[in-house]
């Protein structure tokens, strides 16, 4: 084959393994995203620059997106700082229950954010155990939130990709004389910096479009760029609500574009361990690593064990009566179903989503790392990786009425389709599972593939010897995030939602939104049992699917 | 070689126990050669099934509502689409976004008769909007609560900002609260455009907690709503009391103060571009039955318009409504919402 012809096939093979997501991805989201925004900066079907303008001048506008900024900047960093000892200590050393607490650690991440909102606010708000703080309705009980829910990203992203780190480097720079923080800093960090990059730019994307903790516990006096678009929405000022998502959109790209430059820089891919190592013990320079876990650990487990005692009570006694409530239909008027039926339809949404994401983020995952050879190839491969993040920067609302505008009317009219829902949770899950394979993938050494082609193995026998193998454990652990993720998703979900078959988090949003304490249980006791029982899901599947490895591997 | 087994137990427990769980496998609804009838309703909508089953027999159609979220977002929806909604019907557009229907012009006149009773609740010069039910925003008290201390329950809107009960309220802002923009109009209503400020800084001078939403005020702060509540005194529904009883029914533990109510009346209608047009009017009718009006408490925690029908025992008993609540007119409020809560906003976060 002539070289030229390399280089022209080698771009339209990569676009065609991208095919499938770009199609989703321009149809469940660029579309109803874009015909929001057309609605907005073009009402009369011409663009009005002046209202943009506007918007962009008032007063509002800059103290909103300047608190959006530096609540979320503050929240990414110290989710980094916490995450990072979390992640050592349960990915790399053996402890005791490593796998339960890591299972455990996608909890923040399922619950819905009524649910936290009211743990925290009972923690923090008078005669609660926090209360000596002073932080309810300021925000650094919305920041402790931000973390609150964050700090699982980090460990989960860094860790899958420290887990597979070779531990060679570090152990020969330690032979060399280098002391543990010169290792850490001048070795392990650098080494994991695409998968630090990864988890920075997730997190921070969840802090900047976090939605009901900010307006919860900032007790209605602090405006993110994401409820002003809510409330702007709601008041139908759909004007100024598209300004501050192009705002939301160009802060996104931004921000891509810096963190692809931050890890474009330096040539050096470091390369996965073929064989992943084992745990190690935990030495004496891993006592605050430890101590840090352990604080992380208490932190995250308070709210959750406040919301577990608040479901054992009904007027101040304690009662498994919310539990024994669960199964039952018709005990309490605020719900058409049982709750165990609302948890069914939820498994049942999040396991398509937990495919379809799966299958979509290893397409996007495989396009994104291949090695490239050409400028132009470098650049369209940048453009796609960014491309995949974009749903997780743009507002909800936003989202959920432009699905309604487009694909839920004619002619795609896909509003009663059963998969619509998990579709557009898989959306809303892919960036992790891109940002969670994404690291690993990019440190297989291409020669192995080459090596593994020039021996006769075909592209498909490639992958699965090679690649397979390697990806297998962040693919299981992507998969614990994306069914997590569609678990808990309520934004975009909450305008799609089937009445017939509601899912948890509608269940608890409704129990939480009727009043009842009418007979031997209350509604916002079921409310908490259901959060508990989502939470307990959660860890048992996360638990099972982390169990199923490759043969192949564990033969080794 | 020993990690095989264990992996293969697993697998073979995991894999079709998720299999299982895919929407895939779920039969469609059948809906042979019925005509489809599809209404837009907030997402408190709910009926017994049995009523619904006996509508669809009926009148040979298939009902399926949609519930986009609250009635903000129900008069969104529709808003954005006015000409063709993609639905029939509307319900639960209540007070506050009533007019955002109208300015937006996306209702037919309703055709049909309004039972006794509902005339009272019908806006003057509008045929396009049909009330249904209604439920007024009270202040609600925690007898126990001051019956411990020996303090005399407050009775009106002046002893909120009376010293004797600092730090004792909690309600939801307007911001993002149905209820909590009812209160906002009910000062304003009671204060006049004048002196609503001057009351908001009183609140606030008196300890008044703001908090974002309903279940945030009366299940995390309020004294008998929740577990752990501080505060006796919260913003809710004058129906409210028939959902704090004792375990046996006999005696609930909070009463509304029926001299600080603002009635929300909840509107239905029949949407222009309807295709099913004549559907839509039957269901509008419907809603206005005896016995769905019957069964709205129970359901939906609202009164129904008629005033033929019975209301449940625990709701005759405890939920007593006030005999001369504020109200305001739906185009009052349209015009000036936004600047009102923007006022709010300025008085309350300094």
């Amino acid at each position: 084959m002539a070289r030229g012809d390399a280089a022209l096939t080698r771009p339209l093979r990569l676009l065609a393994l991208a095919a499938l997501p770009l199609g989703v991805v321009a149809v469940f989201f660029v579309l109803p995203v874009g015909a929001m925004l057309a609605r907005g900066l073009a009402p009369d079907g011409q663009l009005d620059p002046g209202g943009l303008v506007e918007v962009l001048g008032r007063d509002r506008t800059g103290r909103v997106l300047w608190f959006t900024l530096w609540s979320a900047g503050l929240g990414t960093v110290l989710s980094l700082l916490l995450g990072l000892p979390v992640a050592h200590v349960l990915f790399r050393l053996a402890v005791p229950g490593a796998r339960v607490l890591r299972a455990l650690t996608l909890v923040p991440f399922v619950l819905p954010t009524v649910v936290v909102g009211a743990a925290f606010r009972a923690l923090l708000g008078e005669g609660g155990l926090l209360a000596f703080l002073g932080w309810d309705g300021t925000p650094a009980a919305i920041v402790a939130a931000l973390v609150f829910f964050n700090v699982s990203v980090v460990v989960r992203v860094v860790g899958g990709a420290w887990a597979g780190l070779d531990p060679r480097a570090e152990e020969a720079a330690a032979a060399l004389g280098a002391s543990p923080v010169r290792v850490l800093l001048t070795v392990t960090l650098p080494a994991l910096r695409s998968a630090l990059a990864s988890a920075a730019t997730v997190v921070f994307l969840f802090c900047s479009t976090a939605f009901g903790v900010v307006l919860t516990l900032g007790g209605l006096r602090y405006a993110t760029v994401e409820t002003e678009i809510y409330l702007l929405t709601r008041a139908f000022d759909l004007p100024a609500a598209a300004c501050l998502s192009l705002v939301q959109v160009v802060t996104v790209v931004v921000l891509l574009a810096l963190v692809g430059r931050l890890r474009g820089r330096g040539s050096g891919v470091v390369p996965v361990h073929r064989v992943p190592p084992r745990p190690r013990r935990a030495r004496r320079g891993d006592v605050p690593a430890l101590v840090v876990t352990g604080l992380v650990l208490v932190a995250t487990a308070l709210p959750i064990v406040g919301l577990a005692v608040a479901s054992l009570q009904v007027r101040g006694e304690w009662t498994l009566a919310n539990y024994r409530a669960l199964d039952r239909p018709g005990i309490t008027t605020a719900l058409d179903v049982p709750v165990l039926t609302a948890l069914r339809n939820s498994l049942q949404v999040a396991v398509d989503a937990t495919w379809m994401a799966l299958l979509l983020g290893l397409l996007v995952a495989l396009v994104v790392t291949r090695r490239t050879h050409t400028r132009p190839e470098r650049v369209v491969r940048g453009l796609l990786d960014g491309f995949f993040m974009l749903p997780l920067g743009v507002s909800a609302v936003v989202l959920g009425f432009g699905l309604l505008v487009t694909v839920a009317r004619p002619p795609l009219a896909l509003r009663d389709e059963p998969l619509l829902v998990p579709l557009v949770q898989a959306l809303v899950a892919l960036p992790l599972v891109v940002r969670t394979l994404v690291p690993v993938l990019a440190g297989i050494d291409d020669r192995q593939r080459q090596a593994a082609a020039s021996l006769g193995a075909s592209p498909a026998r490639t992958l699965l010897v090679v690649d397979l193998p390697v990806v297998w454990r962040p693919l299981l652990a992507a998969a614990g995030f994306a069914f997590a993720t569609s678990l808990g998703e309520f934004g975009a979900t909450s305008f799609l939602s089937r009445p017939d078959h509601p899912t948890l988090p509608v269940v608890i949003g409704r129990l939480l939104g009727s009043p009842g304490t009418t007979g031997a249980q209350s509604n916002p006791g079921m409310a908490m049992a259901a959060a508990v029982v989502l939470a307990a899901t959660v860890t048992l599947v996360v638990l099972a699917v982390e169990r199923l490895r490759v043969p192949s591997v564990g033969a080794v | 070689m020993r990690r095989i087994l264990p992996t293969l137990v697993t697998g073979a427990l995991v894999l079709p126990a998720l299999a299982a769980c895919s929407t895939f496998g779920e039969e469609e609804s059948a809906s042979g050669g019925t005509e489809k009838l599809v209404l837009v309703a907030h997402e408190s909508f709910s009926l017994p099934d049995e009523l619904v089953e006996e509508f669809e027999a009926e009148h040979d159609v298939d009902l399926e509502v949609r519930q986009p979220g609250d009635a903000g977002a129900v008069v969104t929806e529709i808003a954005l689409n006015p000409d063709d909604s993609g639905a029939d019907a509307v319900f639960g557009v209540d007070t506050t976004f009533a007019s955002r229907l109208l300015d937006a012009d996306a209702l037919e006149p309703f055709e049909g008769d309004l039972p006794p009773g509902a005339d009272a609740y019908e806006l003057a010069d509008e045929d396009r909007l049909v009330p249904v039910d209604s439920g007024n925003v009270c202040v609600n008290v925690d007898t126990g609560w001051f019956a411990e201390r020996g303090i005399a329950e407050p009775e009106s809107l002046d002893d909120l900002v009376d010293p004797t009960y600092a730090d004792l309220f909690v309600t939801p802002g307007p911001v993002d609260s149905s209820p909590g923009l009812a209160f906002l109009l009910t000062t304003i209503a009671a204060y006049g455009e004048d002196g609503w400020r001057d009351y908001w800084r009183g609140l606030v001078d008196n300890g008044a907690e703001l908090v974002a939403g309903w279940s945030d005020a009366y299940y995390t702060s309020f004294t008998a709503g929740g577990e752990d509540g501080q505060r006796p005194i919260v913003l809710s529904y004058d129906s409210s009391p028939a959902f704090t009883t004792t375990e046996d029914g006999s005696a609930t533990t909070t009463r509304a103060l029926l001299d600080t109510c603002f009635t929300q009346v909840e509107y239905a209608g029949v949407l222009r571009g309807a295709d099913n047009a004549e559907g839509a009017q039957e269901l509008v009718s419907w809603l206005l039955s005896e016995e769905v009006q019957a069964a709205l408490p129970d359901n939906m925690y609202v009164y129904p318009v008629r005033d033929d029908v019975e209301l449940p025992a625990a709701w005759a008993e405890f939920a007593p409504r006030p005999d001369a609540p504020y109200t305001m007119e739906p185009a009052e409020i349209a015009a000036n919402r936004e600047t009102w809560i923007g006022e709010w906003r300025e008085e309350t976060q300094r």
